[in-house]
């Protein structure tokens, strides 16, 4: 399944950060009485704002476009480079708002019609108000920790991925079925932990993980769940085993998607918002897969990866906490308590090393866990907004 | 002490009453879109050259049922569409499905028209019929009814589509009969009716109600939401434009040498498609509209301009990519990119309570009247299954095809010209 991991950064390709920049696009006009509240109007040729100052604190930018083309609207430091706030794709005749929480100082505003060059620029001041937000300067220090360590973590994942996943397919091929079953779900969880990340291969993921009745038709089912299948063909009615040669295509196929797998996450470079953004996404795979019982379809072992897909949800959660925390503490706190229910209902389901499997669950114990998810994934869903606020 | 008459047509009014007698509609037959004035009563005739219920102006709710045939004797099959002809008649008129009527008859017989539509006006009530493949062959192969040789060779189950997760008890069907009215006690009626008529002959397969339609059929009427808060049918094929119909809806004479019997009908494709509501309110709004490939508010497409200007698919956007996203819904299922092919679409909300999580089990029942499904819907569904961002939000869990019969004549029956 596809996640929003690099569609949510392409819209909001925010580098932001170094000050405090949030954007939000809806509709809504400027408010005549509110200094705070202003109106752009980006045509072919001109960039008019409805003023050039406006006190500290949250403004917003009704940005109309009256031109014939694309165009984006930008608010840049007084260097006129560095990019505080920005709202990009505003069709012909349409609008966009952009919120953005500014403290006193210089600034240059920028309308870019057809997104070529530098756009038509205006200087702008902030002057100082009793609304003066709180600058951390250490955020970008903050960014780029957060950046780095989710990096190490995926590649971490990956390769621990790597390993088990080799060890799995010898076990398959040797028909050591029993140990080959006892690894399925412990090498699963390095995938479901950097889920979002690995499904944004989008040749590699229907290969790997694609459940049968996902396929388009024609297309050959192959990957974790074709072995699943085999391993465990207890509810597949008719089910003819795979032949030795079988085993051997279907797990070399596997490997060798996952060894090109590890090599491309050593190229990938990652943005704050897209990890918060793969810290919901996560969740959105657990909500629409795992609670449901539908990802481990033969072999019951949906909680494995329900477990698998929170941890990586919490690492990214984590990785950009001490930006949020400066920025929206509730929030923050919320999350944070949110995190820690949901691992106490799943806890209670912890059988020796592993989980019960799905069909163990009683449903009273799926619509808790379910509860935990929801309640977990609503204030999850504000948090990139929050990290580039 | 002479007997009250409480049945509807005597609660219609002189007016009325007199109009639906003389089949004289004071509103009513496709086309006219104006709502009806509050003296007269929606009303559209049951008979004419297509079945009522395509191209009419959509009403607000719906009750669809799928049947499956139990006899295999073909008298019994043409005796219930004789009897299910005469009850869409009377029940589209604003009468009681019965001749006796729901108050009317012996005290010591249940009576022929249920009763919960007393004093209800027809509210526009349509129900159109159609056929699906079983009919004509069923599970085993056998041709029960001696028709299989004039099954349309476009008249077979739907292929399995990426993501369809069908329930069998929400799909397929021999027969299905679509009932749409502006109450939604009325459209209930039609088919609680419907269904007691033919129980021995047919069986309810399935059925499903939906309120809220997401679609014009008409230019005079508005551009309603899915349930995903977008505007829905803003390009829909209308009933104004008849160039249009006769190219994407009415199957035509020569379209198939086996079915001339389906010329002037069309194909009816039914599709509920659950939508993962929780997970898509957590979506930012620029994120959905995006997906959609529409603004949330006007429904403008993201190249510009207003609800009803054509999108530019080729218009760049911010960070080299076109400003309507490659897999956004609106560019995945367009015309442009399926040779043209429009579809009139004639679908649904529907919430049916809530699932065993918690979750709205909602979205939107899916109706398609198209003149050739292999052209005009098959493709498109599996362009939309491949590569629309939308899927991520919607789980397909039933689905049916059906062929559907030209319309009736005054003394005919629905689908007399395949049995004849």
């Amino acid at each position: 399944m596809r996640t929003p991991l690099l569609i949510a950064g392409l819209l909001l390709s925010a580098p932001v950060l170094a000050a405090c920049g949030t954007e939000s696009t809806g509709g809504g006009g400027g408010d005549a009485d509110d200094p705070r509240a202003l109106t752009v109007e980006s045509s072919d040729d001109a960039c008019e704002l409805s003023a050039s100052e406006a006190p500290a604190g949250t403004l917003t930018f009704d940005v109309a476009n009256s031109g014939s083309q694309v165009t984006e609207f930008y608010l840049l430091g007084e260097d006129g480079l560095r990019i505080v706030a920005e709202v990009e794709n505003i069709g012909p005749d349409l609008n966009r708002e952009l919120t953005v929480t500014a403290p006193a100082g210089s600034y240059v505003t920028a309308c870019k019609p057809g997104m070529k060059g530098e756009g038509i620029r205006a200087d702008f001041t902030v002057t100082a108000s009793d609304e003066e937000p709180v600058v951390d300067a250490d955020d970008q220090a903050l960014v780029d920790q957060a950046v780095a360590n989710y990096a190490s973590y995926v590649e971490d994942q990956s390769a621990q991925l790597l390993e088990k996943t080799t060890e799995f397919v010898e076990l398959y091929k040797a028909e050591d079925d029993d140990a080959a079953r006892a690894l399925y779900a412990d090498a699963r969880t390095h995938w479901e932990r950097i889920e979002t990340v690995a499904e944004s291969f989008g040749d590699l993921d229907p290969m790997m993980d694609a459940r049968e009745a996902d396929l388009e038709p024609g297309a050959e089912f192959t990957g974790w769940h074709r072995v699943e299948k085999d391993l465990w063909p207890a509810r597949a009615e008719g089910y003819t085993p795979l032949t030795e040669d079988e085993r051997a295509l279907y797990a070399d196929d596997l490997l060798a998607n996952t060894t090109e797998l590890d090599t491309r996450v050593q190229e990938l470079t990652y943005t704050i918002d897209q990890i918060a953004n793969g810290s919901r996404g996560l969740l959105e795979e657990v909500a629409t897969g795992k609670v449901t019982g539908e990802e481990e379809y033969w072999s019951r072992t949906d909680l494995w990866d329900f477990q698998a897909n929170v941890d990586g949800a919490k690492v990214a959660f984590e990785g950009v906490q001490p930006i949020v925390e400066g920025k929206d503490p509730e929030l923050a706190n919320a999350l944070e308590n949110r995190f820690a229910e949901l691992q106490a209902l799943l806890d209670s389901h912890r059988v020796g090393d592993g989980f019960k499997y799905y069909d163990e669950l009683t449903p009273d114990e799926v619509k808790a866990l379910s509860d935990g998810v929801n309640a977990l994934s609503e204030p999850l869903s504000r948090l990139t907004a929050a990290v580039l606020s | 002490m002479p007997k009250v008459k409480v049945s509807r047509r005597g609660l219609l009014g002189g007016g009325a009453a007199a109009a639906g007698v003389a089949g004289a509609f004071a509103v009513g037959r496709a086309g006219d879109g104006a709502p009806a004035a509050a003296a007269t009563p929606l009303a559209y005739d049951f008979h004419g050259a297509h079945q009522a219920g395509i191209v009419t102006p959509m009403q607000d709710r719906l009750h669809f049922a799928a049947f499956d045939v139990r006899t295999d004797d073909r008298d019994e099959l043409v005796a219930l569409l004789q009897a299910w002809t005469d009850a869409a008649a009377r029940m589209t008129a604003g009468l009681d499905a019965g001749a006796v009527g729901a108050v009317d008859g012996a005290s010591n017989l249940p009576p022929d028209d249920t009763g919960e539509a007393i004093g209800l006006p027809p509210s526009g009530l349509t129900i159109t019929f159609g056929f699906g493949p079983s009919l004509f062959l069923d599970a085993d192969g056998n041709d029960r009814f001696g028709i299989a040789d004039r099954r349309p060779e476009a008249l077979r189950e739907l292929p399995h589509f990426p993501a369809d997760n069908l329930d069998p008890a929400r799909s397929y069907g021999d027969l299905c009969v679509q009932a749409c009215a502006n109450d939604p006690q009325v459209a209930v009626h039609a088919i609680r009716n419907l269904a007691r008529i033919g129980f021995g002959t047919v069986s309810v397969r399935w059925s499903q109600l939906g309120f809220g339609r997401t679609s014009t059929t008409s230019v005079g009427q508005d551009t309603p939401r899915n349930l995903f808060g977008f505007k829905d049918g803003t390009a829909n094929v209308k009933a104004e434009d008849t160039t249009e119909l006769d190219s994407h809806v009415w199957v035509d004479a020569g379209d198939d040498p086996k079915a001339e019997w389906l010329a002037g009908g069309s194909y009816l494709v039914a599709r509920r498609f659950n939508m993962t509501i929780e997970v898509w309110d957590r979506q930012p709004l620029g994120d959905q509209e995006a997906f959609v490939g529409r603004t949330k508010g006007v429904g403008a497409p993201l190249s510009g301009g207003d609800e009803l200007t054509a999108p530019d698919f080729d218009m760049p956007g911010s960070n080299g990519a076109p400003v309507i996203a490659t897999d956004s819904h609106l560019r995945q299922v367009h015309p442009d990119f399926h040779g043209g092919a429009k579809m009139l679409r004639r679908g649904y909300n529907f919430v049916d309570g809530s699932d065993d999580l918690g979750g709205l089990d909602a979205g939107l029942f899916f109706l398609a009247y198209v003149r050739n499904p292999d052209t005009h819907f098959i493709p498109i569904q599996l362009q939309m299954a491949k590569a629309d961002a939308l899927m991520e939000y919607l789980k397909v869990r039933g689905s049916a095809l059906f062929a559907v019969p030209p319309g009736v004549a005054k003394g005919d029956y629905v689908g007399e010209s395949l049995f004849a």
